[in-house]
């Protein structure tokens, strides 16, 4: 039992951590204070969310998967196209060009969702 | 012979008036229950009653032919709503193999695989050889075209098609037209055709009689039941503009893994059970994903659907099986509400 104190102290703090930043970004989303440390999108009930994510130049977004349907996170441009994305999978980006990016599922083109790099 | 064909209908007719089924009834009728809705179209007159009152009655009829129905297999797709989907395939399968009336071929209308996996679509043929019809017909589903823009499926399934996959043959008089609407979508869009395949359709479809009876079918709906989980064809209208002067046009989808039914004139519209998993009703969960019901529930939310084709009498009978039941009999039906004119709007 001990050990898995340990462990948790270890191991769980950071992780944690890095949740409580999660919960922490849309505000800075909002403030356009995003850091580059990583933006997460979770595809959940067949939704992008957050819909839209601000983050800075040279950030990395990384969607993951949620549905027990897989999903695909492809540029509406023509900008990124990920691989179809099963259950718990994930697909990451680094934008280094400011802009606009909408973005959907190309399974299921009703998901829309937009990274707009500032 | 006329006379019993017009006995037929009149009692179709009365059962029509008792049931109390109007238009708006009827596009909302769902079998949700998991019994079996047949309905038969006779000189552009649809005709619903209940599966559990006349099956008997339907038995009786001399069909010209047969054919059956499977959609969304889903092979691959390991999830609670369904951990064995291919077990619950063969399910349908032998469903099929046990039918009264032998049908002439078979119509999958996609989603064979969950991931577009040569694994996933070996283990489908694999299971579709134990079928006792050899003729099988296919569409894909968005799910067959996912990680190579369909390839793996034009190579497996689409043989001889045109474009993503569609074709058309005929059969004992009966015109089909097998139509792709999972290729290209767009964003924020539903399902598409696209301008080469309706250009094609147009064109497949001139010069043919006007009662020569059609079947389109097709994965994704070709009449929009809910927009907001995509559940409809964009450029559906154009499509159905060129049968609009054939006497009888019956449109087959899959993809809402829930049996929907509509009647437009002389077009009659008809979605499939799944052979994996059951989707909720429109609106009525936060989103398309699969349902999960109480394990001892799911065969009654799974099944087929087989077409009696009375060519000569241009009527057709459609009857939805769930894996559940032993066959489409009156006494595997009995008691299930049928007609049920829920979700309005």
């Amino acid at each position: 039992m001990k050990k898995n104190n340990v462990w948790i102290a270890i191991f769980a703090m950071p992780a944690i951590a890095a949740l409580l930043m999660l919960v922490a970004s849309p505000s800075a989303t909002a403030n356009d204070q995003a850091s580059t440390a990583g933006t997460n999108v979770v595809i959940d009930n067949f939704v992008f969310g957050p819909q839209t994510v601000t983050v800075p130049v040279g950030a990395t977004v990384t969607w993951t998967n949620h549905d027990d349907i897989p999903h695909t996170v492809v540029s509406t441009e023509g900008v990124f196209k990920s691989k179809v994305r099963d259950t718990d999978e994930k697909f990451s980006y680094t934008f280094t060009k400011p802009g606009t990016y909408p973005y959907y599922c190309s399974v299921h083109p009703k998901m829309t969702g937009t990274v707009v790099v500032k | 012979m006329p006379d019993k064909k017009q006995d037929l209908i009149d009692q179709q007719l009365q059962d029509l008036n008792n049931d109390g089924v109007d238009r708006r009834g009827f596009l909302k009728c769902m079998a949700w229950a998991g019994t079996g809705l047949v309905w038969t179209m006779s000189g552009g007159i649809p005709v619903s009653r209940a599966f559990a009152k006349n099956a008997g009655k339907d038995a009786g009829v001399a069909a010209d032919f047969t054919f059956v129905q499977i959609s969304d297999s889903h092979i691959g797709f390991n999830k609670p709503a369904n951990p064995d989907v291919t077990a619950t395939l063969q399910t349908a399968i032998n469903k099929i193999n046990a039918m009264p009336n032998k049908p002439d071929f078979i119509i999958h209308t996609g989603d064979l695989s969950q991931l577009s996996k040569p694994s996933e679509f070996d283990t489908l043929d694999q299971s579709l050889k134990a079928a006792s019809a050899k003729q099988i017909f296919f569409v894909p589903g968005e799910h067959d075209m996912l990680s190579d823009n369909g390839e793996q499926y034009l190579q497996r399934y689409g043989k001889g098609t045109k474009g993503a996959g569609w074709y058309s043959f005929d059969h004992k008089g009966a015109h089909f037209v097998g139509l792709v609407n999972v290729a290209n979508l767009k964003a924020g869009g539903m399902g598409s055709l696209g301008h080469e395949q309706l250009e094609w359709l147009e064109d497949d479809l001139k010069g043919r009689s006007a009662s020569t009876p059609i079947v389109l079918f097709a994965h994704i709906p070709l009449w929009t039941i809910y927009p907001d989980w995509g559940w409809g064809t964009d450029d559906s209208a154009q499509a159905l503009s060129y049968v609009k002067r054939f006497g009888s046009v019956t449109v087959l989808n899959g993809h809402i893994h829930q049996i929907m039914q509509k009647v437009e004139g002389r077009v009659s519209f008809h979605t499939a059970m799944s052979t994996a998993f059951p989707q909720p009703a429109p609106g009525t969960a936060p989103s398309a994903g699969p349902m999960k019901v109480p394990a001892d529930q799911l065969q009654q939310v799974l099944g087929i659907t087989d077409v009696n084709y009375l060519v000569s009498g241009r009527s057709l009978a459609i009857v939805d099986s769930p894996l559940g039941a032993s066959t489409p009999l009156p006494s595997a039906n009995r008691g299930g509400s049928l007609i049920t004119d829920s979700v309005s709007g």
